[in-house]
């Protein structure tokens, strides 16, 4: 459904994203994942529409938006999170998720309505009242993807929800976030978590240095040779294979 | 059945629309007068500046704007009053169109937006100040013609009573926009841009129609204004000390919260008051006041009065809850 072909954008001689193509299946949950620096959270600003890429198009359902300002985009029902999240930290928690929700739903009722809706999904209906700014880290995250969640998206761009969570808490959100998928919103996530990527994602591309350099299943992503001199340096894919060779006899115990 | 916030605004304007029964004094109906133009043009700002968090300093030129279009309309052209009023208001709409299509375009934000409002309101006053249109330096003096087609009553509670009007309505309108999908995007962008655009507002639109709602209103306060010194000029129209005033009642009173304004402006200019009485005839002692209650208010209580009452409100009421 979401389409991105030959995105690149520079920021003067940078190439923070050079030449990346993704797809994303109606239904799915797909992950993005990739070293520090490597152009993840750029390639998203590009799809919602923050940064206008210097090529490449950006389609949903076969229709060009490259040229779409993002909030026409969360009409054509792209949304997304922020890895830096952005609460508004002078209102509540409910009030924050109306505004999302006002995207649909003009009547105001309507509107506080669905938003109460949203916080039940995330479990966040014991903090409506709360100020988004006396939320912890969690709680934050949660208000992210919640009000996301109340423009109704048809895709939701996931931007690192899980990082600063302790493993509990992480525990405690991956059954929400399946079940949003499960409701029938596509997921597009940028994820560091292995635990979590390897858990929900169905197909995983890996962007390094700007460039789309593996794509495929969680665990034949982690065993790509290329992915793995991505994180940890050229040659170490050799190494660590010798390494657990001699360690045990064979490559994948 | 009565919607959410309307209770104190209808019960504010009644208590000030019964105060000619119990009060006859000429000098509180001036004052009141002028607290309530200063709050109308106040309110203007607080729609914007409040609720849209797009602080103007530059605010006159809204006032200036409506107070010349309805003078020039009359003295000139001898339009109706209330048509000129009608046409005032519009000029402030549109000039707040222009402003804010040319300022948030652009995106000016914070300081460097109320920068350029400052520059624009001081622009007029230096054309008003030497254009024919304008009266020049000399300024404009209406007519002195009292009835009600023109706009003039010789009865000073009378006045009162119509700017009272005027600040009810802006009273009902800024609290049907709080509660409305637009006052909830104007809210988000205060807050915060990006989050607002990630969830589908479109900030540009939002902003200009605030800025335009907000040039409406104070160019209203700016035709009473008129309506009722029945002379303008450069200076007056189009002066800092106007700016100055719109932007401090609500920051006194409660910036972004309805009755801010009108509360704020009662607040200062009471205090005002009650300085000049005590101390005389000191120049300037008022402003000694309001810069005063200004850093008092900043200090200890940067959500204003009203934010006061309600933080002690809810501390009362979550205390004796518990």
């Amino acid at each position: 459904m979401l389409q991105v072909r030959n995105a690149t954008m520079r920021f003067g001689g940078l190439v923070a994203v050079n030449n990346a193509s993704l797809d994303v299946k109606e239904g799915s949950i797909t992950g993005l994942i990739g070293p520090n620096g490597a152009g993840k959270t750029t390639l998203f600003a590009v799809i919602a529409g923050f940064l206008k890429p210097t090529e490449g198009a950006i389609s949903l359902y076969g229709k060009d938006i490259t040229a779409e300002q993002p909030h026409k985009r969360a009409v054509s029902g792209i949304a997304r999170t922020f890895q830096i999240v952005q609460p508004f930290a002078g209102l509540n928690v409910h009030e924050n998720i109306t505004v999302g929700a006002y995207l649909r739903h003009a009547r105001p009722s309507d509107a506080v309505e669905k938003a109460r809706e949203v916080a039940h999904q995330v479990g966040l209906e014991k903090d409506l009242e709360k100020s988004a700014a006396s939320l912890t880290v969690a709680g934050r995250k949660r208000l992210e993807l919640a009000r996301a969640l109340a423009t109704e998206p048809k895709i939701l761009l996931l931007d690192e929800v899980l990082a600063g969570l302790n493993p509990s808490e992480i525990r405690d959100i991956i059954p929400v976030i399946r079940s949003i998928r499960d409701s029938g919103v596509t997921i597009l996530m940028i994820e560091h978590v292995m635990q979590a990527v390897m858990n929900l994602c169905e197909h995983v591309y890996v962007l390094a240095q700007g460039k789309m350099i593996a794509e495929g299943t969680p665990a034949a992503v982690c065993n790509d040779p290329a992915v793995i001199e991505a994180y940890l340096g050229k040659g170490s894919a050799e190494r660590i294979a010798r390494q657990s060779a001699e360690n045990t006899g064979g490559p994948n115990a | 059945m009565i919607g959410r916030g309307y209770l104190p605004i209808i019960l504010v304007t009644l208590v000030i629309a019964l105060t000619p029964l119990v009060i006859s004094s000429n000098s509180f109906f001036n004052f009141t007068v002028l607290v309530l133009i200063i709050a109308l043009a106040a309110q203007g700002w607080n729609l914007l500046g409040g609720i849209g968090g797009q602080t103007s300093f530059g605010h006159a030129m809204f006032f200036g704007i409506g107070a010349y279009t309805a003078s020039i309309l009359q003295t000139h052209l001898g339009v109706n009053a209330w048509i000129s009023l009608v046409a005032a208001i519009a000029a402030g709409a549109l000039a707040g169109l222009i402003v804010g299509f040319l300022s948030f375009r652009a995106g000016l934000r914070g300081s460097y937006f109320a920068l350029v409002t400052l520059a624009f309101a001081e622009l007029l006053r230096v054309l008003a100040n030497a254009s024919e249109l304008t009266g020049g330096a000399a300024g404009l003096l209406l007519k002195l013609d009292p009835g009600f087609a023109n706009m003039q009553f010789s009865s000073r509670p009378t006045f009162m009573l119509l700017a009272l009007a005027f600040v009810f309505v802006s009273l009902v309108i800024t609290q049907k926009i709080v509660n409305s999908r637009f006052g909830a995007h104007l809210v988000a962008v205060r807050e915060n841009e990006d989050a607002a655009k990630a969830l589908g507002v479109d900030v540009l639109t939002v902003k200009l129609k605030a800025i335009s709602l907000s040039g409406a209103m104070t160019a209203a306060a700016g035709v009473l204004y008129v309506q009722y010194f029945l002379y303008i000029d450069s200076g007056i129209a189009f002066g800092i000390w106007i700016s100055i005033e719109a932007l401090l009642a609500p920051m006194i009173g409660g910036r972004g919260m309805v009755l801010g304004p009108l509360i704020g402006a009662f607040t200062l200019h009471g205090l005002g008051e009650v300085t000049k009485s005590f101390a005389g005839r000191v120049p300037g002692i008022d402003l000694m006041v309001f810069a005063v209650v200004l850093i008092v208010v900043i200090a200890f209580a940067s959500s204003g009065i009203l934010g006061l009452i309600r933080k002690l409100a809810d501390r009362f009421s979550s205390k004796g809850g518990a």
